[in-house]
C-alpha cells in the first residue's frame, strides 16, 4: 500500500478537485487501505474514464484499483475469466481474443477497468443484442468497509449484485468479478458505412438493419447546417470468421497545450471534412476490433485537446416512443446555441430488463456529445435537460457534471434503496450532490 | 518455448514482462519474498497462457539458498535459458548518510546479492555455451547525484559487473543484457511527484520481454529517450555538475 502523488482527474477534466490517492497494488493492501481511508471517507478508483465527477471521491481521498489488475482463472473451453478489478477491457479482449473469445460487451475505449464497467453497468454498440455488461457478470465478491465480504451472483446476494452492477462504487468495494466471456469468429469486423442526410434516415435505418449486424452506430454532425439537421454516417458492423493476426498500433501522445485548439471553426472543418470524404466514402471495409471499438484509443491523452477548462460530456437516453422528435429538437438546440463539438454519437438500447438498479441503458435511443467548457454552456444543458426529462429520459451518471438532484431521483427511483446500502464509509462527489438538500 | 527464472518476480516491472512472457506460452519460475503475492501472480501468468508456472521464495539476501534455488528452478523448468533478476529497494538517501548500516544494506540488496548470485548462473550458461542473463540496473547508476548515490553507486556496480560479465561470456555464446530502467511507476517510487517523464510499470516490463525475447541490444535504455537524456547529463563537465541539482 502506497499513497501516490500522481495526479488523480476525470476524463473531462472537469469539474477539479483536489485528490489524493492510496495505490493498491497487490490485493494483501486492500484491508491496510481501507483501514487506512474509512474514517475520513474515500471512493474505489478505476482509471478515471469518467468524465464528469462520479469516479471522484467526495473526501478527497480514492483508493486506486488501477494497479490491481490480475487475471485470476480463465478457461478457455468456457470462456469464464476472474480477475481482479483493475484489469483493463483492453487486455481482457487481447487474451480471450487468441482462444475464440471477446467481451461480450465494451465502452469505446480499452481503459476501461473490470470494477469501472461494472460499476457504471457500461453499454457499447450491441445493446438490442447483447444488453450492458453488467448482463454477463456471474459473480462479484464485495468487501465493505466493516470487514464483511460479501458474495454476489445471480443465486447468492442479488441485490447486492443487482445494486452493485451500475452500483457507482457506492455498495462497496469490488474485489473480484466473474465474467462469462462471449465466443467470437475472429478478431475482425465487417463494416458497412451509410450516408444520412437527415435524421429521419437514421431512425429508417435502424428499422429497416436486421439481427445479422450487431453493433449499430451513428455518428452525427452536430455543427451541419439547420436544413441538413441530423446529417452523418450510420456505421454498422458484424464479426467475421478472419483469424489474420491483428496489426500493432501506433500510439501518439497528444500535447497538453495552454489553450484549446478545438474552436467553433476547425471543429466545423472537422466535422465537414468527416462528413463529405469520412468513413471511405460509403464502401464497405474490414477492420480490426481495436480499431473498430477503440478509434480513440491511438491518441492518448486526447481529451487535454480541450485545453485546461476541460469539457464536459452530454449523455441522455430518451424512451421509444417520440425519440425522434426528442433528438430532432436537442440536436436544434445544439445547433442554435452553435456549441457542439466533434462527436456526437447515436445507439439505441434494446428493451432488456435492467442489470442494475441504478443502470443507465434502457430501452430508447442515446445521444453523446463533447462540450468544451465554455460560457452558456449550463443554459444549454438546462434547456437540453427539460426537454430531456419531459420525454422521460434519463442522462448518464458516468458523463455527468450538470444534473439536478431531482432529475436524477426521478430518472432513477432506486436511488432511496441505494443510498440504504451504500457504504457508510463510501462516498463520491456525483453522489453528494445528487443527495443534496433531501 | 523458453524457460525463464525471475527474481523479484513480483516486482511491478517484472510483473509486466513476466506476463508478456506468459501470453507467447513460455515457462517461468518465480522468486520474491512474498507468498500470497507470489501465488496471485502465478495465477495471473496461467490464466495468460503461460506453459508452465512455478514459484519459491527467496530472499536474495539470503546467499546460502542461491545453489538451491537455482537447482530447483533448472528440475522445474527442465532447463534453464534466461535468468532475470527484477529485485531492488529505493533507499533513503539522507538515512544513508546517517547510518552506515543502511547504506551496506542497499549496497548488499542492489548489488552484492546480484553479483552473488549471476556468480553461480554465469558460470552454469559458460559451461552450457548458451543463455540469456539479465539484469535491471538503472540510469541512476549512470552519474552520481546528491539525491540518491547510495542508490546509483549500488547500481553502477552492477552495471560495470554485467559489463565485464558480457565480455567474458561472449565467446562462450551467453548473451549478457543491462537494463536500465528510467522513471517508472511502481510501489518504490510511489513518494514522487510524478511529470511527463514517468512510464508505466507493466509497459516498461513489456518492453523489457520484447528485449529479452526478440532483441539483440545488450544495453537497454527503457523507455528509449532515457539513453539521449543520460547521455546529455553525462556529458556535463563534472566542475559543473557539482554545482548542480538535479533532483
Ligand atoms: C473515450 C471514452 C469512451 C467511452 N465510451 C463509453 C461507451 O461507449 N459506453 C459506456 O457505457 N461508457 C463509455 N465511457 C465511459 C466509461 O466506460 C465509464 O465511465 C467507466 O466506468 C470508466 O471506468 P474506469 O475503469 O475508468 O473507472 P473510473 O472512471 O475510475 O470509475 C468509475 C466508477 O467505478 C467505480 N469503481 C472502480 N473500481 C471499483 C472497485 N474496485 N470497486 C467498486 N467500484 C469501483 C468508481 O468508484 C466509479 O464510481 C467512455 C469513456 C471514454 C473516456
Ligand atoms: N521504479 C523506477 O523508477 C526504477 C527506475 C530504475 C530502476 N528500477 C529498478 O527496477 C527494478 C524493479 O523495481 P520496481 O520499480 O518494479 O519496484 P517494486 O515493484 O517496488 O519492486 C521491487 C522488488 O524488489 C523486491 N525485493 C526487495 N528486496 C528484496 C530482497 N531482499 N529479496 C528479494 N526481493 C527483494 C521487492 O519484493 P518485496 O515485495 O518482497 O519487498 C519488490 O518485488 C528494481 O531493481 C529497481 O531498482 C526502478
Amino acid at each position: 500500500m502506497a499513497r501516490s502523488r500522481s495526479r488523480y482527474q476525470s476524463w473531462g477534466r472537469y469539474p477539479q478537485s483536489e485528490q489524493t490517492a492510496e495505490v493498491a497494488w497487490n490485493a494483501t493492501d486492500i484491508g491496510a487501505g481501507i483501514a487506512k481511508l474509512r474514517g475520513e471517507g474515500y471512493l474505489p478508483f478505476g482509471n478515471g474514464c469518467s468524465y464528469g465527477d462520479s469516479c471522484l471521491a467526495a473526501s478527497g481521498q480514492l483508493l486506486d484499483f488501477g494497479s490491481l489488475d490480475s487475471l485470476i482463472s480463465f478457461d478457455p473451453a468456457t470462456g469464464r475469466l476472474v480477475a481482479r478489478p483493475g484489469a483493463r477491457l483492453g487486455d481482457i479482449s487481447r487474451i480471450a481474443m487468441a482462444t475464440g473469445w471477446g467481451l461480450p460487451v465494451t465502452p469505446g475505449t480499452s481503459r476501461v477497468t473490470l470494477g469501472g464497467a461494472v460499476a457504471n453497468d457500461v453499454h457499447g454498440k450491441n445493446h438490442l443484442k447483447e444488453g450492458s455488461f453488467g448482463h454477463h457478470i456471474s459473480g462479484l465478491q464485495l468487501l465493505r468497509s466493516n470487514g464483511e465480504v460479501i458474495e454476489c451472483s445471480p443465486e447468492e446476494n442479488t441485490d447486492w449484485l443487482y445494486h452493485t452492477i451500475g452500483g457507482l462504487g457506492l455498495t462497496g468495494t469490488i474485489t473480484k468479478i466473474e465474467l462469462a466471456l462471449k465466443r467470437t469468429p475472429g478478431p475482425w469486423f465487417d463494416v458497412e458505412p451509410t450516408r444520412m442526410e437527415q435524421l429521419a434516415d437514421y431512425f429508417a435505418l435502424e428499422q429497416e438493419t436486421g439481427n445479422e449486424w450487431e453493433h449499430r452506430v451513428a455518428w452525427i454532425d452536430c455543427l451541419a447546417p439547420k436544413n441538413s439537421l441530423g446529417r452523418g454516417w450510420y456505421i454498422r458492423a458484424r464479426s467475421i470468421a478472419d483469424q489474420r493476426p491483428v496489426p500493432s498500433r501506433i500510439n501518439i501522445p497528444a500535447p497538453a497545450l495552454p489553450f484549446s485548439p478545438l474552436n467553433s471553426l476547425t471543429l466545423k472543418l472537422f466535422n465537414n471534412t468527416i462528413f463529405h470524404l469520412g468513413y471511405r466514402r460509403g464502401n464497405s471495409y474490414r477492420q480490426d476490433y481495436m480499431r473498430f471499438f477503440y478509434p480513440l484509443d491511438s491518441v492518448s491523452g486526447w481529451n487535454r485537446l480541450y485545453g485546461p477548462a476541460g469539457f464536459q460530456q452530454y449523455q441522455c437516453v430518451v424512451p421509444d416512443g417520440d425519440a425522434e422528435d426528442v433528438i430532432r429538437e436537442l440536436l436544434s438546440l445544439i445547433a442554435s446555441a452553435g456549441q457542439g463539438s466533434f462527436l456526437a454519437v447515436l445507439k439505441r438500447f434494446g428493451s432488456r430488463h435492467a442489470a442494475g438498479a441504478l443502470s443507465f441503458p434502457r430501452e430508447g435511443y442515446t445521444l453523446a456529445l463533447d462540450f468544451p467548457n465554455r460560457q452558456g454552456l449550463s443554459e444549454l444543458f438546462q434547456k437540453m435537460d427539460d426537454c430531456v426529462q419531459a420525454a422521460g429520459g434519463a442522462l448518464y451518471p458516468a458523463k455527468d457534471a450538470h444534473m439536478s438532484p431531482d432529475f436524477f431521483r426521478m430518472a432513477y427511483p432506486a436511488w432511496e434503496q441505494h443510498e440504504a446500502m451504500r457504504d457508510p464509509a463510501i462516498n463520491s462527489c456525483f453522489w453528494q450532490r445528487m443527495m443534496e438538500d433531501r | 518455448m523458453k524457460r525463464i527464472l525471475i527474481i523479484g518476480a513480483t516486482s511491478a516491472m517484472a510483473k509486466g514482462c513476466a506476463r508478456a512472457m506468459a501470453e507467447q506460452g513460455h515457462s517461468l519460475f518465480l522468486c520474491a519474498r512474498k507468498m500470497a503475492e507470489i501465488e496471485e501472480l502465478k495465477h495471473d501468468l496461467l490464466a495468460r497462457g503461460a506453459g508452465s508456472v512455478s514459484a519459491m521464495t527467496l530472499d536474495i539476501n539470503n546467499l546460502s539458498r542461491h545453489k538451491a534455488v537455482l537447482e530447483t528452478a533448472y528440475q522445474e523448468l527442465d532447463g534453464l535459458d534466461l535468468v532475470l533478476l527484477a529485485h531492488g529497494t529505493l533507499p533513503n538517501q539522507q538515512q544513508c548518510e546517517q547510518n552506515v548500516d543502511k547504506t551496506i544494506e542497499a549496497l548488499q540488496t542492489n548489488a552484492v546479492s546480484s553479483i552473488a548470485f549471476l556468480t553461480r548462473v554465469a558460470n552454469q550458461f559458460e559451461q552450457w555455451g548458451q543463455g540469456t542473463i539479465a539484469a535491471i540496473s538503472s540510469v541512476a547508476g549512470d552519474r552520481g547525484r546528491q539525491s540518491n548515490y547510495v542508490y546509483g553507486a549500488a547500481k553502477n556496480c552492477l552495471t560495470t559487473y554485467l559489463q565485464g560479465l558480457r565480455n567474458r561470456l561472449d565467446k562462450a555464446g551467453v548473451r549478457v543484457v543491462t537494463i536500465k530502467p528510467g522513471l517508472v511507476i511502481s510501489p518504490m517510487t510511489a513518494d514522487f511527484e510524478k511529470g511527463p517523464l514517468w512510464a508505466s510499470a507493466d509497459d516498461v516490463g513489456r518492453r523489457m520481454a520484447r528485449v529479452l525475447l526478440e532483441g539483440k541490444q545488450d544495453v537497454v535504455y527503457l523507455p528509449g529517450f532515457w539513453r539521449w537524456i543520460m547521455m546529455a547529463i553525462c556529458m556535463i563537465p563534472e566542475t559543473i555538475f557539482k554545482r548542480m541539482s538535479l533532483g
